[in-house]
Parts: C-alpha cells; structure tokens; sequence
C-alpha cells in the first residue's frame, strides 16, 4: 500500500495535476472472472449473430461478422487466453473495439455486467518488467465495491500473435 | 489577375495537348508531309503557348512560342521536316513536360531557360529560311544592291515568288470561285522608320479591315519580331477593290511604297520556275496593276479542278468535340459506395420477398424492377468511371522511338485496342507495369540487329501491344519478336541466386522456370542498363498487377520472341458471382472464371499421380476437393454424384467440387480487413441479403 501511496504522488506530480484520474470500464464476464475494458476503446457491443468462419486462420478468429454494411473480424477472448471454448448463451456478447492500426475488431464475452468509475488510486499496475508479464493480457487490476476487476491491455489482445 | 484556380484546367489542357504533340510529331516523323498534321501540331503548340502566357509562365512561353515559329514555317513550306528537327522538338516537348511538372508541384515553373533549345529551333528557323526560300530572297537581294532600295527596285511582283501549298492553293482557289478577289501586295517600309515592327502591324490591321490576310512572307510572326528586312508580301481575299486595298496599306505613316497586283496562281512558283520571277522583277507597279487588273476574269477558268479537290479532306481534320464534366474521382468512389450499399440492402428486400412465398405479386414486381434499376444503376456508375487505356498507352510510341535510338536497334510499337476500357483507378495503376514490359522486351527481348539477321528476321523489331475485352476481364498482351527467354539462362540465374537448388531446377518443367522471372531480386541481364535490369523488375509488375486483382502470365519460345500476357477485372467493387454451399457454409465465385457447371459421377473420378481427375469431353481436368480446401465436412454422400464448378486461368482448369449450388447474385465485395491475414483463396467478403457475411473463393489462387 505503501508504495501504490508514492505512486500515486509521483504521478500526481508528473501530470502537475492535485485531482485524482477517473477512468471508465466496462466491465465484463468471462467464465468466473471478471474484466474491464477501458471504454475509450469501445466503439459498440452487440448482441451474438451469427459468425462466418474464415478458413486458414488461427484458432482464437472465429470468423467475420456484418456491422452495417461493414465487414468485421470477430475473436474469441476465452481461446485467447487460453481458456476453453465459448458457451454461447443469451448473455453472450461481441464487443467492438476500435482500433487505430488494424481497424475494428470485435470480441465474445459471456456477459457484459456494467460500467465502472474507478479513480487511479483504485488501480493497481502490474509491473511490466516480468517476463511472465509478457504474455499476460492484463495492464493492473481494480477494486470496485470489495472485488477485483483484471483491466484488460487491449493492445496484446489484439496483437496478433506472429512473432 | 490571380490565375491559380486555373491551375488545375491549365495542367489539365496542358496534358492533353503535350500528348497531342507528342502523338502528331511521332506521325510527322513517319509521313513528313501531312499537311493535316502540322496544322494539328501547330494549333497544339499555339495553345499552349496563349495558355503558359495568360498563366504567367513566361519560359514556357517562350519556348512553346518558338516551337509556334518552327512550325508555322514548316506549315508555309518555307522548312522541310527533318530528323534532327524532330529530335529537336521532342526535346522540347521533354522540356515543357518539365515545366508542367514542376508547375505542379510548386505551382512555379521553375528557372530552368532551356537556352539550348530555343537556339536550336532558331537555328533550324534560320537554316531553313536560307535553304528553301533560298531563291526568294536573291530577287530582292538582287534588286536591292543596284538601285537606291527606297523607290521602283523593291515594287517587285514578289507574291509570284511565294511558294503556296497546298492547302493554301485551294483557298486561293476556292475564294476565287466565290467571286473573292485575290491580290498580292507588297509593302516597303520607309528607311529611316525605327518601329518596323509596329508600322507593319498597323499595315496589317489596316489591310484585315478590307479582307483576309492568307499568307504572308515573312510569316505573321516574324513580322511582329521584327524578322524582317525592309519589306513584306501579303496575299489577301478580299471585296474590295486592289486600290482600296492598297490605299489602306498606305495610310500607315512611314510605309515608303505599296505594290499589288491581282494574283495569278499560274504565275507564281508552283507554276513557274525562277525565269518568271526575275523577269517580272522588272516591271513597274503602276503597269502592273493596271494589266493584271484587266486579267482579272481569266482567273475563273482555273478553280473547277482545285474545287473537286477541296471538300475532301476537310472533314477529316474536325474531331467531334464531346460534352464532358470533369470530376472528382473521390465524388465518384462515394456515388460507388452508394451505389454498393443500395445493391445490398436490394438483396435483403430479394431475401425477404422470397420468404413470404408469393403472398404479394404487385410487392415481387417491384422488387425486379428495382432489381433492373440498382443494376443499370451500377452499370451507369461503373461506366462512369471507365477510362480508356488509350491515356496510358499513348506515350508508349514515343518511349520506343527514344529507346530505339538509345539502343541502336530498329523497333516499331504496333498497338491495337486502345479503346478498350477499365476503370480509372486501374488505368492509373497499369502504366508503370505496361511500361516495363514495353522496356523488357525492347532491351531483353529484341536482338541485335547481327542476331536478327542471322537468324532470317527482318532487321525493324516488332513489339506489339494489344488489349481487348474478353467477358469479365480485360486482357493486355505485350508481345515481341525477339529472342525468347533463355530458359537455360534463368535456371543457372536462379541456382545462382539461390532461389532454387540444382535438383529441383531439373525437375522443373519450363513453366515454372519461366515463372521464376517473377520472383524478386530476378534479373538475367548481364550487363545493367539504364533502360531495364535493375534487379527491381518482373516481380514489382505481378505484385502491382495482383494489387489490382489480375494476373500476369509470360509465354515464350526461344528464338521466336515472347508474349507477356496481363490479365484484369473490368471492375473491382461489383461483381457477378455464383453463389455455392460447401460443408454448410455459403461462399461466392466470380462469374468470371467458371466455365462451366458439371454432375460428375463418383465412377468417373480417376487417380492421376494419386491426384482425382476427370475426363470432361477428353480433357483432363484436377479435381479440388473444396471441403478439404476450406477444413468442412461436405454434407453429401460419398456415393452421390458431384456438382463440379469447372473454373479457368489461363489456359489451367480445375473442377471444384462443391455440395449445392445456390444461384449467380450481383455481389459488393468487401475487405475482410488487415487484422484477418486472408488466406490467399479468400478474395474478400461479401454481405448477403440476409444480412450474413459470405466469403469469395479466388477460383485463380486455388489452381
């Protein structure tokens, strides 16, 4: 704690600002856990339609989707992260997450529970430095009402996985 | 004034009428005498000239002027086209290419003064003038030097002594005919006069208010320049009579004297030789007015012959001027795009008519007949955005002439199908590829001329470009009789450039060898030169030609030449296409490549090199499994018969086995987007009229 403290005041301190950062999340379900997506990033969620698989693509690519008119490739998180395959249920989702370079891509969740404020003293960084750090899909996690919500980093969600 | 929003239609003209003398001098070269052709190139030149001047750029003004002077003599007959002056002009219109391009970028037209060229065309105005009119100007040298010049010695009939041509026989002829009177003056401008210039330009606006000046030696031109000695000769048609006319001429202040005469055609050069001019040299005025006046009426015996002859070729020079607006082709793409969402959402109202069977015949009737409306709808668009290949191909006769001289090798550029059409974004593309091809085969594939010989083919090179239309593709073939590529040479090449081992060199068959060329880095030129063999080469055009969904293909036959062979989509947005089920699932084929639909049996499969076959009507064609292709289960019995899609490229053929077919459909083919790395059998997506994505097969990339 004592060190998130610091954290906080170094920050403060870059930023020259006394307020604390407020950050919008979407907070979603996959299997138990729950995450949050920075709403920033959120161009649209949609309910599940049908996918059209594309041949030849790796595993986590379910397929593409039509959203007006435009075509959309869709992931699976779950395959993603390793996780096992999804349960499409009534709750599933496809969220659509823009993206600058590679253009708009959506994701399946199970369920999409609600939106959060959290302030930057209830996020929690992870170190970037760990080598497991490298395949992990979450930047910190938050605290919302007593649980913990992992914030997923988007750009290694969607990186593609070719290295 | 600010010009800048003419900038744009100026580079535009400027464009069109570079190409113009471009392709009109590259004629004047193989028929120096087409008179139709110089006038074309002479009004292209003029053009330029009064738009670089009203833009404000003066060098190119300058330039293009004294091009309008070298040609204006040309057009007189005072010079004869030759070579040397051709590859002058060509310079030139290099130069002017020049300032045009960097007008474009900076909007300036840059500093350089192209000295050299303009004393070049001086020269040549020059030589010509002491070569052909050589004769005609000794008359007056000849009267001037004996007596003082000012009085009799320069009332020479000097029109006698222009040499008309042509063309300016029939006017003369033609202005007789309808009663004009025809007369020659001459006008002697005053010693002491210190604007000549400006005092033979009032002559001339004096003279235009009583008829038509047709000729005039020196020309116009040189006349403002001041190019000219101390006296002028004009042949005017005009009402009035000679005194009139000549009156007029002397109401300009320090004009010494004026002479004229009614012209008689039979009595000038092209009728009479030297003798008759010197002789008349002789004459005074006064007489000779008074006694061609009295001749006047023999004149009409002359025209029938001249007037048979003039209708004629008239026409020919007068091209039919077309209505046109330019655009921008950002409009057009979103008038596309529009157009594309509009077919879409009439596939959903088809999709949604065929669910609720036949309930509502008035509803199915106007559901076709949208149908036919978004279609022509399309059409219209499309064709809207078609440009004829003839704006890229165009310059292509002139890169060859500039090569054969480069290379020291004879070559002719044979083109047919110019008019063949594709869209805009594809012509723009096509240049550069076409271009390399055209180089290849003039550096690569056309021998020396000792090989040629040798080998029994005449000595000129033979390169042809032809395109034409063939269903949905448009096809370009660059074509030459030269060597033939040196199979030989490309597998030792692509050993050596470890592209391939030995071993799987000596398994190739020829064609893949060949299509080695394609591969990057592939150059077999031994020595490099400025014109191909670069390194950078054969794999740039099938990568640029794939980027527009077409195709390259290169035949060849040592020894006899080779046949590039450049395949495209007519249009990239909109496609016909059959639409198939395989294992479940809905793909699109473009209709462009099926050649036929076939029910195989499962007895008729044979196994070739452990590959399934079939015979159809005694050719053998591979089968493709598609359900193995795209990882599915088909969802029809192995014992059934198979519905076989037989697709073409080129001359290879497959047959793709699929489980049903669903129907050909107008489909908008869509990107699957960067973050999908398609799999190079998925041309893209298209979205159905239940609102489903299916996906297109590329019947090519799968053979």
């Amino acid at each position: 704690m004592e060190e998130l403290s610091m954290k906080e005041t170094l920050k403060a301190g870059d930023e020259r600002k006394v307020e604390e950062d407020f950050f919008q999340y979407i907070v979603i379900r996959l299997g138990e856990e729950q995450y949050g997506i920075d709403i920033r990033y959120i161009d649209n969620i949609v309910r599940m339609q049908h996918i059209t698989r594309v041949p030849k693509v790796p595993a986590y690519l379910k397929g593409v989707i039509n959203l007006r008119g435009e075509v959309l490739p869709v992931m699976s998180l779950r395959i993603k992260m390793g996780l096992e395959a999804d349960e499409l249920t009534r709750a599933t989702r496809i969220i659509i997450l823009k993206q600058e370079q590679q253009g708009s891509v959506g994701i399946i969740v199970d369920e999409v529970k609600e939106v959060v404020t959290l302030g930057s003293s209830a996020i929690e960084k992870l170190s970037q430095n760990t080598a497991e750090s490298k395949k992990s899909f979450i930047t910190g996690v938050g605290k919302h009402n007593g649980e913990l919500i992992s914030l997923l980093d988007l750009n290694s969600i969607t990186l593609e996985e070719n290295a | 004034m600010d010009v800048s929003q003419y900038l744009e239609i100026f580079l535009d003209e400027t464009n069109e009428h570079l190409q113009n003398l471009n392709t009109q001098i590259l004629e004047l070269e193989s028929d120096p005498e087409n008179m139709d052709n110089i006038n074309e190139i002479f009004r292209a030149a003029h053009s330029l000239k009064g738009m670089a001047g009203t833009m404000g750029y003066k060098r190119m003004q300058n330039l293009t002027h004294d091009m309008e002077n070298v040609f204006s003599e040309v057009r007189n007959g005072n010079i004869k086209v030759t070579p040397d002056m051709i590859d002058v002009l060509f310079q030139c219109l290099d130069a002017l290419e020049e300032y045009k391009n960097n007008i474009q970028e900076t909007s300036d037209e840059g500093t350089n003064d192209n000295e050299n060229l303009i004393k070049a065309l001086n020269d040549i105005l020059n030589g010509g003038k002491s070569e052909a009119p050589a004769a005609k100007e000794e008359t007056p040298a000849a009267a001037a030097t004996a007596p003082a010049a000012e009085s009799g010695a320069a009332g020479t009939e000097k029109w006698n002594d222009i040499a008309f041509d042509d063309s300016q026989v029939r006017v003369i002829k033609e202005a007789i005919k309808q009663g004009k009177n025809v007369y020659g003056i001459n006008v002697v401008v005053q010693e002491s006069c210190i604007l000549k210039a400006a005092r033979a330009f009032l002559v001339f606006k004096a003279v235009e208010e009583k008829g038509e000046i047709i000729v005039s030696v020196p020309s116009a031109q040189d006349v403002e320049d001041e190019k000219f000695d101390r006296d002028f000769t004009l042949i005017i048609l005009s009402d009035y009579s000679l005194d009139d006319i000549i009156k007029a001429a002397e109401s300009v202040s320090e004009i010494a004297q004026v002479t004229g005469a009614v012209l008689e055609l039979e009595k000038t050069r092209n009728y009479h030789e030297e003798e008759e001019a010197s002789e008349s040299a002789a004459e005074e005025k006064k007489e000779a007015v008074a006694e061609v006046k009295t001749a006047e009426p023999k004149k009409e015996e002359k025209k029938p012959a001249a007037a048979a002859k003039a209708p004629e070729k008239k026409p020919a020079n007068k091209p039919v001027v077309n209505r046109t607006v330019r655009v921008d082709i950002e409009k057009l793409d979103s008038l596309m795009n529009l157009v594309s969402e509009l077919i879409i959402a009439k596939n959903s109202l088809v999709a949604a008519s065929s669910n609720d069977q036949g309930n509502n015949s008035a509803f199915n009737e106007q559901i076709e007949y949208l149908e036919n409306v978004t279609t022509n709808l399309h059409e219209s668009v499309m064709k809207v955005r078609m440009v004829p290949i003839e704006s890229v191909v165009v310059k292509f006769p002139r890169m060859i002439r500039d090569l054969s001289k480069k290379l020291d090798k004879k070559m002719e550029l044979y083109m047919t199908g110019e008019e063949t059409e594709l869209d805009r974004t594809v012509v723009d593309e096509i240049g550069d590829p076409l271009m390399h091809l055209l180089r290849n085969s003039a550096d690569h594939g056309l021998e020396s001329a000792e090989v040629r010989a040798q080998r029994g083919k005449p000595e000129q090179g033979s390169i042809f470009l032809d395109a034409y239309q063939d269903g949905n593709n448009v096809v370009i073939e660059v074509r030459d009789d030269g060597n033939g590529i040196d199979v030989e040479a490309v597998k030792n090449k692509a050993i050596e450039r470890n592209l391939v081992t030995t071993e799987q060199a000596a398994n190739m068959p020829e064609k893949d060898i060949i299509n080695l060329l394609f591969q990057p880095g592939f150059s077999t030129s031994d020595k490099v030169t400025d014109v191909s063999g670069r390194g950078v080469g054969l794999d740039v055009v099938k990568s640029k030609i794939e980027s527009l969904s077409g195709e390259v293909e290169v035949k060849s036959k040592w020894g006899e030449g080779s046949t590039w062979t450049i395949r495209l989509p007519l249009t990239l947005a909109i496609i016909q296409a059959l639409m198939v089920v395989v294992g479940g699932e809905k793909y699109a084929i473009s209709l462009g490549s099926i050649q036929t639909i076939e029910d195989i049996s499962p007895n008729d499969i044979k196994l070739v090199e452990n590959k399934e076959v079939i015979n159809l009507r005694g050719t053998v064609i591979p089968l493709i499994r598609l359900t193995k292709v795209l990882d599915v289960e088909s969802t029809r019995a192995p014992e059934d018969n198979l519905i076989v899609v037989i697709v073409k490229k080129g001359d290879k053929m497959a047959g793709l086995v699929i489980d049903e077919l669903i129907g050909q459909q107008e489909i908008v083919i869509k990107s699957l987007g960067k973050y999908i790395k398609q799999c190079k059998f998925i041309s893209g997506a298209t979205i159905l009229g239940d609102g489903e994505v299916a996906l297109i097969l590329d019947a090519n990339a799968l053979l």
